[in-house]
């Protein structure tokens, strides 16, 4: 049996494209029916957008049978978290509070893919407002992992990594702000990166935590994020946080290998909480980057271990300010009922309209924020930053890339963290510190556990220079050549 | 040891309506999570400078041009309630917050 | 103790609405007076997902106020959040400035009523952005009867500049003269409408007494919602007297924000609920610092006019006018213009400000709005006057026909007759008639009463329908009684 299109990589489904072997239409309908044939079991998707699609899916085989240039999105079926804005078509955060908004604008990430002529299957599930590490924070009811539909897919954009893993699209878009790309990809077995901060334009994005967010992406090939990153880097004159730096080709470089490629083993990221299967996948990894010639040494993070302190502050503080505009006034939910006036009219609409985790952190940043905590908290919050910074800083003087495990576990039970926000918050402990420094980080399939489910390995580079990063990550990929597929999908045709 | 918070006043400065059971809940669980934030003290810091963006840049301006603003009914499309052209709310008991 | 046991201390904390063509952070049009929420979109709707970009004429035009003000232009400046919760702010934070403001320090010199000159401090002018529009529906329109709200948000993200002035004020006059001193130096930068009633300037005042001699300010109060200058007198007045009435009583000022009531004259408590005022600031993490080149702030620096404060002097000084009228010259932009046009065609200083501060001020006042006249109707004005052409009445009727019209003075003048008759044969005539029909009047004069000419010559005035010149009229009737 050959394998269906939606299982194919990217690269593999342009190259089929260009020889005229498959069409937009065709792979469109592998997607449709892998969704059809999966999303009841998974539910990545809240929004299914099957009309669009096919309308576009028509328009580009016409454009691409004209023989014009055909970008490597041209076809490509891609699912956008819930968290991206899309004009006409309703954007939730996994919220109650935006459960029919509708935005008047695309977000610049979206707009790039779509200009590029990717193929939008739909808006998928995350934890509610990015806050989350296991999908079951969303209003609209948990993902299940297709690696094991009884465990989570990791968070916050649990609905794009289980899409991708699923079959269910070929691309997907996340965002990260602790890790919620890399996460969600190790415990799904797909490729999630994050690039520089500022690299992929803010806009359109809805804010978690502005100083921290990152729009990131899911494939099944390292290849194919780099083609992703190509179409989505650059500046954006509509965020003055993205960055006005000419964007490298991410492609001339990824099969450069690793020979001679200095490589820092963080040894704060084999300790304590660390499965054991985990750290075992990544350091045979690490064996493997070695044999192929890398540098491999130790190094250390000394600040790392107060970065998650540190994250706990920030991205609240700014969260709960970020996240003040869902009042009842505009747009989103407004509580039903008479209000004696509007303040109590705001005061019900938010008690009623965000779930526990959003409530949770939106008092833990307008606590961090009040007057007489700022110093001790957000201030002192700050200062850790501008240290972890300076780790990172030492650290790739000696060392072109890091290595970690992304998550110190595999993929977890649905319910298993769920009433113990502490223990939840760890799983991002080794992917917080590269949202705090901006740097760009990847999560790259090494292994399976002994119950089959995937592992991943974090790489982490300096400030853009996501090439080097993309490189090491294709050299450990096609080294380990696990062709993941989980097992769900077997038998599944099309 | 865990931090203890004044929730009622905390969620009254982010205008969250919240049960007594989310209350409870909230004083312990918020407690808790300040008790392992606040481990940043621990770290000598008095001559850090703060970092509030990763990737600093400076001077980002926009030209003043002006662009298209949304139709009229395209910016009331999401409103809750209207009046006319106008976003509609209860009344306003206070002037300022 | 009364009043004048106490010391008044006031500072001024005023908002000015920058004219712009775009708002702060989004490219919506920064328009007054538009249908509700017409300059609208995703940015200053607060939409999830959108940022702001700071304007860079904002950034320009405040650095001008500041520079105007002698303050210092920040090496590093950074915009911060100010959180709090209010229907008519779309994020419910404002972008403002917080420990990092872009200008700091500077003065502003005004003139007192009585001539004299003070300098009042100031402590800041930072950026910001103004908030939308609320509309109360109430039969009353009264805040307190309201049954709803319903608001336009036009005017949220039009750039606001915060101007905040030391304690510096001892009196409700001296209030009024800085903020008429502020206001004439903004319209001379011509960064803003600043118009009161529209609310492009608007004035809080922090008002707080001492004993006279102490060092320690009092507790002090906050008053907002005075929409001219006579209001703010008048609210700054009255919270005086309430002041000084408590602290008679023995009773301790309570340091609150109250808000003026026009209609009653009073201040009123805005207190409803004990609300703590916790604003939460912290940097915006979607805006980066702003590090303005010496350059720029340079041609910056050479774009300022002559400030309304120079003017003045050199009005009284080089030009030799009287002080009041040189304050009213330089109080508004279109009084300035008029007459420096007026001056540079090479009109006579002292004739030209007159009637640009009297005729033309009159004249704009009744008709409510700016009219048609250029510099070269009071150029030619001045001129037929001075020639004897037209008479000071003649004068005043042709300024109110170009005023309406903008046809050339001399036209207007040949239009509706007002040339002066300074034809002695004809008027020669009218005297002979006016000596014969008043011997009484004559006698006086001829007795040594000299003052008595005056009637006479009104006399010939009346004859010749004001269309004679006064003082040929006046030589040709000396020369009769005196020949």
């Amino acid at each position: 049996m050959t394998t269906p299109l939606c299982d194919l990589t990217g690269a593999e489904l342009s190259a089929q494209l260009a020889t005229g072997e498959t069409s937009a239409a065709q792979i469109l309908a592998s997607s449709h029916a892998r969704i059809a044939a999966v999303d009841d079991d998974v539910r990545a998707l809240l929004t299914p957008t099957p009309q669009l699609a096919s309308e576009r899916a028509e328009e580009l085989d016409v454009y691409l049978s004209t023989g014009a240039p055909q970008s490597p999105a041209a076809g490509i079926p891609v699912a956008l978290k819930d968290v991206l804005t899309t004009n006409g078509i309703r954007t939730t955060c996994g919220s109650l509070i935006l459960e029919s908004y509708v935005p008047p604008y695309d977000a610049t990430a979206w707009t790039r893919l779509s200009g590029a002529g990717a193929v939008l299957v739909g808006k998928t599930n995350c934890d509610e407002f990015a806050m989350g590490s296991s999908n079951e924070n969303s209003a609209y009811g948990p993902v299940h992992n297709p690696w094991d539909l009884e465990r989570v897919p990791g968070g916050s954009s649990g609905g794009s990594a289980a899409a991708v893993a699923a079959g269910e699209a070929v691309w997907a878009l996340g965002t990260d702000t602790g890790g919620s790309v890399r996460q969600p990809a190790s415990l799904c077995g797909v490729v999630g990166l994050k690039p520089t901060y500022g690299r992929i334009s803010r806009y359109g994005l809805i804010a978690f935590a502005s100083s921290l967010d990152t729009v990131g992406t899911f494939t099944r090939s390292v290849r194919d994020a780099g083609s992703m990153l190509q179409v989505l880097a650059g500046h954006d004159v509509r965020d003055a946080t993205s960055l006005d730096v000419p964007v490298p080709d991410y492609g001339a470089h990824l099969d450069d290998g690793v020979a001679g490629l200095r490589i820092g083993v963080v040894s704060e990221a084999f300790g304590e909480g660390v499965e054991q299967a985990v750290a075992a996948s990544v350091r045979a990894a690490i064996e493997r980057l070695a044999g192929l010639g890398a540098e491999v040494g130790e190094v250390h993070l000394p600040h790392a271990a107060y970065a998650l302190s540190a994250y706990y502050l920030i991205a609240p503080s700014e969260a709960s300010s970020n996240l003040a505009r869902y009042d009842g006034v505009r747009y989103g939910l407004r509580a039903e009922g008479e209000h004696a006036d509007s303040i109590a009219m705001m005061f019900a609409t938010r008690g009623q309209g965000f779930g526990p985790e959003v409530k949770r952190r939106i008092m833990l940043g307008t606590y961090a924020l009040s007057a007489g905590y700022y110093d001790a908290y957000y201030g002192q919050a700050q200062k850790v930053r501008t240290l972890v910074i300076a780790d990172y800083e030492a650290a790739f003087e000696r060392f072109d890339v890091l290595v970690s495990p992304t998550s110190p576990t595999t993929a977890f039970r649905i319910g298993e963290k769920a009433d113990d926000p502490m223990a939840m918050y760890l799983n991002d402990i080794f992917t917080i510190p590269a949202n705090l420094a901006g740097v760009p980080a990847i999560s790259v399939p090494c292994g399976l556990d002994d119950g089959g489910l995937p592992i991943g390995l974090q790489l982490t580079a300096p400030a853009l220079d996501e090439s080097t990063l993309l490189r090491a990550a294709h050299a450990l990929e096609t080294e380990l050549a696990l062709h993941l597929r989980p097992p769900l999908l077997d038998g599944l045709g099309t | 040891m865990p931090v203890e918070i004044d929730v009622e006043h905390v969620a009254k400065l982010a205008r969250l309506q919240l049960r007594d059971d989310e209350k409870a809940q909230l004083t312990a669980q918020l407690g808790q999570i300040l008790e392992h934030a606040a481990r940043v003290g621990e770290v000598a810091a008095d001559d850090v400078a703060p970092t509030a963006s990763p990737i600093p840049r400076a001077n980002v301006y926009r030209d003043d041009v002006v662009e298209p603003s949304l139709p009229v009914d395209e910016a009331l499309r999401n409103a809750p309630e209207r009046a006319g052209d106008r976003f509609r709310v209860p009344r306003i008991a206070e002037t300022g917050s | 103790m009364s009043v004048t046991d106490y010391e008044v201390v006031i500072g001024l904390e005023c908002h000015v609405e920058l004219s712009t063509a775009t708002k702060m952070f989004c490219p919506c049009a920064n328009t007054f007076g538009a249908e509700p929420n017409t300059n609208t979109c995703a940015v200053c709707l607060g939409h999830p997902g959108t940022l702001p970009v700071p304007n860079r004429e904002a950034i320009a035009r405040i650095m001008k106020v500041g520079l105007a003000l002698g303050s210092a232009i920040a090496p590093h400046s950074l915009f911060h959040r100010k959180n709090y919760f209010y229907p008519d702010m779309p994020k419910n934070f404002q972008i403002s400035q917080f420990d990092l403001p872009i200008c700091v320090g500077g003065s502003l010199d005004i003139e007192l009523a009585d001539g004299a000159n003070k300098t009042v401090g100031i402590t800041r002018v930072h950026m910001e952005e103004d908030t939308g529009k609320t509309a109360h529906g109430s039969e009353s329109g009264r805040i307190h009867d309201a049954t709803h709200a319903s608001i336009d948000f036009n005017r949220a993200g039009v750039p606001l500049v915060e101007c905040v002035s030391e304690p510096d004020m001892r009196s409700p006059e001296e209030a009024g003269a800085y903020l008429r001193e502020l206001r004439a130096t903004l319209a001379s930068l011509d960064v803003s409408d600043v118009k009161m009633e529209e609310g492009s300037l608007r004035c809080d005042a922090n008002v707080s007494l001492r004993p006279l001699g102490a060092e320690a300010f009092g507790t002090k109060v906050e008053i907002k919602n005075m929409n001219s200058i006579r209001s703010l007198e008048r609210a700054l007045s009255f919270e005086i007297i309430r002041q000084t009435t408590a602290l008679d009583a023995g009773d301790t000022i309570v340091q609150e924000t109250r808000h003026w009531d026009e209609d009653s004259g009073t201040t009123k408590s805005m207190r409803s609920k004990e609300e703590a005022f916790d604003y939460r600031y912290f940097p915006e993490p979607d805006i980066p610092a702003m590090e303005p080149d010496p350059a720029w702030i340079a041609e910056i620096a050479a774009s300022i006019p002559e400030l309304p404060r120079a003017r003045r002097d050199r009005y009284t000084g080089e030009l030799g006018l009287k002080p009041d009228v040189a304050r009213v010259l330089v109080a508004d932009r279109a009084s300035t213009d008029l007459f420096e046009g007026a001056l540079a065609a090479g009109a006579d200083p002292v004739p030209a400000a007159n009637r640009v501060t009297q005729d033309v001020a009159a004249l704009r006042n009744a008709a409510d709005e700016p009219g048609a006249l250029t510099p070269q109707h009071i150029v030619d004005v001045v001129r037929l006057v001075a020639d004897g052409a037209v008479s000071n009445a003649g004068a005043k009727q042709a300024l109110e026909a170009s005023f309406a019209s903008g046809e050339p003075v001399g036209d207007a003048v040949q239009r509706l007759g007002l040339t002066q008759v300074s034809d002695t044969g004809a008027l020669g005539a009218l005297a002979d008639d006016v000596i014969a029909e008043n011997p009484d009047v004559v006698q006086k004069f001829r007795d040594g009463k000299d003052g008595v000419i005056g009637f006479l010559v009104g006399q010939l005035m009346q004859k010749a329908a004001g269309a004679a010149n006064p003082k040929l009229a006046q030589d040709i009737l000396r020369e009769r009684l005196q020949g």
